[in-house]
C-alpha cells in the first residue's frame, strides 16, 4: 500500500518552569493512502502533540521538535520553513479540532471561513470559491447551503458546526486529514452521524485520516489500524481486529477491559491501577512497568525491543521476548 | 431596528432628565449663591440681581422654568460672564475642544491598538516589555507633567513646535501628544490583554491549520474579536476627551470648553454648571449608544433588535 505519510522516531518536548516535559519520545508510524489510523491513549500520552507536530502547530517556544522525520511527499516537514509549511497546511494536510463550538470564529460568516482556505491555496475567483464551498457544504450534509453560507457559527447546532469544520478541512482536497477528538464534544447520536460522515467522505475523496481519540467505541467503528500510545510512545500498533481481539501489550489489554461492552458478559469494569508516569523524568525502562501486573525486573530498566507479531502488528513489551515466561492467556 | 432606536431615544431622554434634576437640586442645595463673593454690592443690589436671574423664586418654580427653556434648547444666560448665554459659551468652546479631542482620539486609538497588538504578538519578548513600559508610563504620568515637559523640550529647548495657543496644525501637535498618551496607554493595555486571550482560542488554531498567513490571522481573525473590551472603554473615554480637558486647555491656552467646567463651579454660575453638565451627559449618552451599535457590528452574536425569531 502506498505510504502517504511516514513518521520516524519523532521527539517533542515542552520546556516549562518545572523542567522539560518529554511529551513525545520516539514515535514512528506510517499512514497509508485511504486508510483511517486511530491513535488512542489516555490524556497526556502525547497523541495530540504528535498530531500537531505533523502540522507543525506546536507552539514554539515552549514546544520543540527535537528529532525525527515526518516524510510527506518526499519532503521532511520538520525541515521545511514556516512559509513552505503554510502551503501544506490546509491544502495537503488539514486538521479538525475537538470542540466545534470554539473552532469557528464567531464573528465571521461560515461561507467566508470556508472560502478563505480555498482562496489561500488555489488560484480561484471568489465566485468559483463560493461554488466549491457550496459543493463542500452539500458533501458534509448541510441542508440549504446557499442560505447557510451567509450565517454565523452561533446560528448552527454543535453537530452542524462539526460538519462545517469538516467541510473547511476538506475544501482543498487534502491527502491527509488529522481529526483530534472530533466527536468528544458531541452527544452520542451526533457522534454516530459524524463518524458515518467520515467514512462516507473517505469513500468519496480517498483521504487518509488520522483519528486521535481516547474513545475505543469510536475507534471500533471507523479505524482500519490502531496505534496505542502510552507516555509519549506507541506501545502497540496493529489492525483493528488485531488490537481488539489479540491485544498483546498489558496496557492495551487494560484499556480494553476498562471499557463497558455490550457484546460480552462482564462482571465489572477493571480499571488500570495507578497513574501515568511523570514525563519530566520518564523511567528508563517501559513507562507502563509501574502499573503493569506482569512487570519484570528488566521492564523497569531497559525499554523493550519492538516485537513483530504479524506484518501489520507490532508491540513494545518484554513479555513478547522469547526468554520471558509465557503469559497465561487473559 | 426602528423600535430599538425609539426605545433607546426614550431611555436616553429619561436618563438625561434624571441627570438634570439631580444636578439642579444638588447644585442648589450647596450653600451660597453666585453673588456671595462680591462684597461691594449692597443688599439691595444683591436682591435686584437675584430677582433679575429669578433666583428669588421658589426652587421648584426655577426648576420648572429651567426645564421649559431647555426644551427650546435655551441653556440660559451666564451669570458671571454678563451678556453671554451658555449657548454662546458652549458654541464657541466646544468646536475647539472637539477638534482637539477628535485628533487626540484618533492618535490614541491607532497607536494604542498597534502597541497592544504588537505587544501581544511578541508576548514576553523585548517589544512586549518595551511597549508595556510605555503604557505604564503613559498611565502613571499625569498629562500636565507630560505637557509641561513637552513644552520645555520641544518648544523651548529645541523650538520645533509653538509653546501654546490653537491656530495652526503645528500648534496642535504638543497638546494632542500630551492628551493622547493616557488614553493610548489604556487602550494598549486592554488590546494586549484581550489579544492574548483571543490568540489562545481554538478558532485561531483553526485559522493556522488552514495555512493562513500570520497577518491574516491577526487582522481578520483575532483583532476583531479582541476589540470588544476596547470599544467598551472608548465610549466614556471619547466623551470626556471630546468635551475638553481643563488642564491641557489651560496649559496650552486653548479656548476650549474645559475651563467652563471648573470655573462655573468656582463661581457658582448656575446656568453654566447646568449647561456643561447637560452637554457632557448628552455626549456621553450618545457615545454609549455608538458603543452599543459598534458591538453589533463587531460581533454578530450581539443583536440589538430581534429581526428574526430563532
Amino acid at each position: 500500500m502506498e505510504k502517504i505519510l511516514q513518521i520516524k522516531d519523532l521527539h517533542v518536548s515542552f520546556s516549562t518552569y518545572g523542567g522539560e516535559v518529554k511529551a513525545v519520545r520516539g514515535v514512528s508510524f506510517d499512514l497509508h493512502k485511504g486508510e483511517t489510523l486511530a491513535i488512542v491513549g489516555e490524556s497526556g500520552c502525547g497523541k495530540s502533540v504528535t498530531s500537531q507536530s505533523i502540522m507543525r502547530l506546536i507552539p514554539e517556544p515552549p514546544g520543540k521538535i527535537h528529532g525525527g522525520e515526518i516524510i510527506f511527499k518526499n519532503n521532511d516537514l520538520i525541515k521545511l520553513k514556516e512559509q513552505e509549511m503554510r502551503k501544506i497546511r490546509g491544502a495537503n494536510i488539514s486538521m479538525i479540532f475537538q470542540d466545534p463550538m470554539t473552532a469557528l470564529n464567531p464573528t465571521i460568516t461560515i461561507g467566508e471561513q470556508i472560502m478563505e482556505g480555498i482562496v489561500q491555496h488555489e488560484k480561484l475567483t471568489r465566485t468559483q470559491a463560493k461554488r466549491v464551498a457550496l459543493a463542500m457544504l452539500k458533501l458534509v450534509g448541510i441542508p440549504n447551503p446557499e442560505l447557510r453560507l451567509k450565517q454565523y457559527p452561533h446560528q448552527f447546532s454543535g453537530g452542524m458546526r462539526q460538519r462545517i469544520v469538516i467541510a473547511m478541512a476538506l475544501v482543498c482536497r487534502p491527502d491527509v486529514l488529522i481529526a483530534d477528538e472530533p466527536t468528544t464534544a458531541l452527544d452520542v447520536t451526533i457522534q454516530a452521524q459524524i463518524l458515518e460522515l467520515f467514512k462516507d467522505i473517505q469513500k468519496k475523496t480517498g483521504v487518509s485520516i488520522i483519528l486521535i481519540t481516547h474513545d475505543l467505541g469510536v475507534v471500533a467503528q471507523v479505524a482500519d489500524r490502531i496505534a496505542v500510545m502510552y507516555a509519549g510512545r506507541i506501545v502497540e500498533l496493529g489492525t483493528r481486529r488485531e488490537i481488539f481481539y489479540q491485544p498483546q501489550h498489558p496496557y492495551t489489554k487494560g484499556l480494553l477491559q476498562s471499557v463497558p461492552r455490550l457484546d460480552i458478559e462482564m462482571e465489572e469494569l477493571i480499571p488500570i491501577p495507578g497513574t501515568p508516569p511523570d514525563l519530566f523524568s520518564p523511567p528508563p525502562g517501559c513507562a507502563f512497568a509501574a502499573r503493569c501486573p506482569f512487570a519484570m525486573e528488566v521492564c523497569k530498566r531497559v525499554y523493550p525491543f519492538k516485537t513483530q507479531k504479524s506484518n501489520k502488528h507490532h508491540v513494545d513489551c518484554w513479555l513478547q521476548d522469547e526468554r520471558a515466561q509465557k503469559l497465561a492467556s487473559s | 431596528m426602528k423600535t430599538y432606536f425609539f426605545k433607546r431615544l426614550i431611555a436616553m431622554i429619561i436618563t438625561l432628565w434624571l441627570i438634570i434634576t439631580g444636578t439642579f437640586f444638588l447644585m442648589h442645595s450647596v450653600p451660597g449663591s453666585p453673588f456671595n463673593e462680591e462684597r461691594t454690592t449692597n443688599e439691595q443690589i444683591q436682591k435686584n440681581l437675584e430677582s433679575y436671574y429669578q433666583l428669588d423664586k421658589p426652587l421648584l418654580v426655577q426648576y420648572g422654568n429651567y426645564l421649559m427653556a431647555l426644551v427650546k434648547f435655551d441653556l440660559g444666560p451666564s451669570i458671571k460672564k454678563s451678556s453671554q448665554t451658555v449657548n454662546d459659551l458652549l458654541g464657541r468652546g466646544f468646536p475647539v475642544s472637539f477638534e482637539l479631542g477628535f485628533y487626540t482620539l484618533i492618535v490614541a486609538i491607532i497607536s494604542g491598538i498597534t502597541l497592544g497588538v504588537v505587544a501581544a504578538l511578541r508576548h514576553n519578548g523585548i517589544i512586549d516589555y518595551l511597549s508595556m513600559s510605555i503604557a505604564v508610563l503613559g498611565i502613571s504620568i499625569p498629562n500636565f507633567v507630560l505637557a509641561t515637559f513637552l513644552i520645555q523640550q520641544l518648544a523651548v529647548n529645541i523650538p520645533i513646535f509653538p509653546v501654546a495657543t490653537w491656530s495652526s496644525p503645528k500648534h496642535m501637535v504638543l497638546p494632542i501628544l500630551a492628551l493622547a498618551t493616557g488614553p493610548m496607554a489604556i487602550i494598549a493595555r486592554l488590546t494586549r490583554t484581550s489579544m492574548l486571550e483571543v490568540l489562545t482560542q481554538d478558532y485561531i488554531k483553526t485559522a493556522k491549520a488552514k495555512g493562513l498567513s500570520p497577518v491574516k490571522i491577526v487582522f481578520k481573525h483575532a483583532l476583531r474579536n479582541a476589540l470588544l473590551p476596547v470599544v467598551t472603554v472608548l465610549g466614556s473615554l471619547a466623551a470626556s476627551i471630546l468635551t475638553g480637558t481643563f488642564v491641557i486647555e489651560k496649559i496650552f491656552a486653548i479656548p476650549g470648553m474645559g475651563k467652563y467646567f471648573v470655573d462655573s463651579i468656582n463661581n457658582r454660575d448656575y446656568p453654566v454648571i447646568m449647561g456643561t453638565t447637560i452637554f457632557y451627559s448628552a455626549i456621553l449618552i450618545f457615545m454609549l449608544l455608538l458603543v452599543d451599535l459598534a458591538y453589533g457590528v463587531l460581533d454578530p452574536r450581539i443583536k440589538l433588535h430581534k429581526k428574526e425569531a430563532k
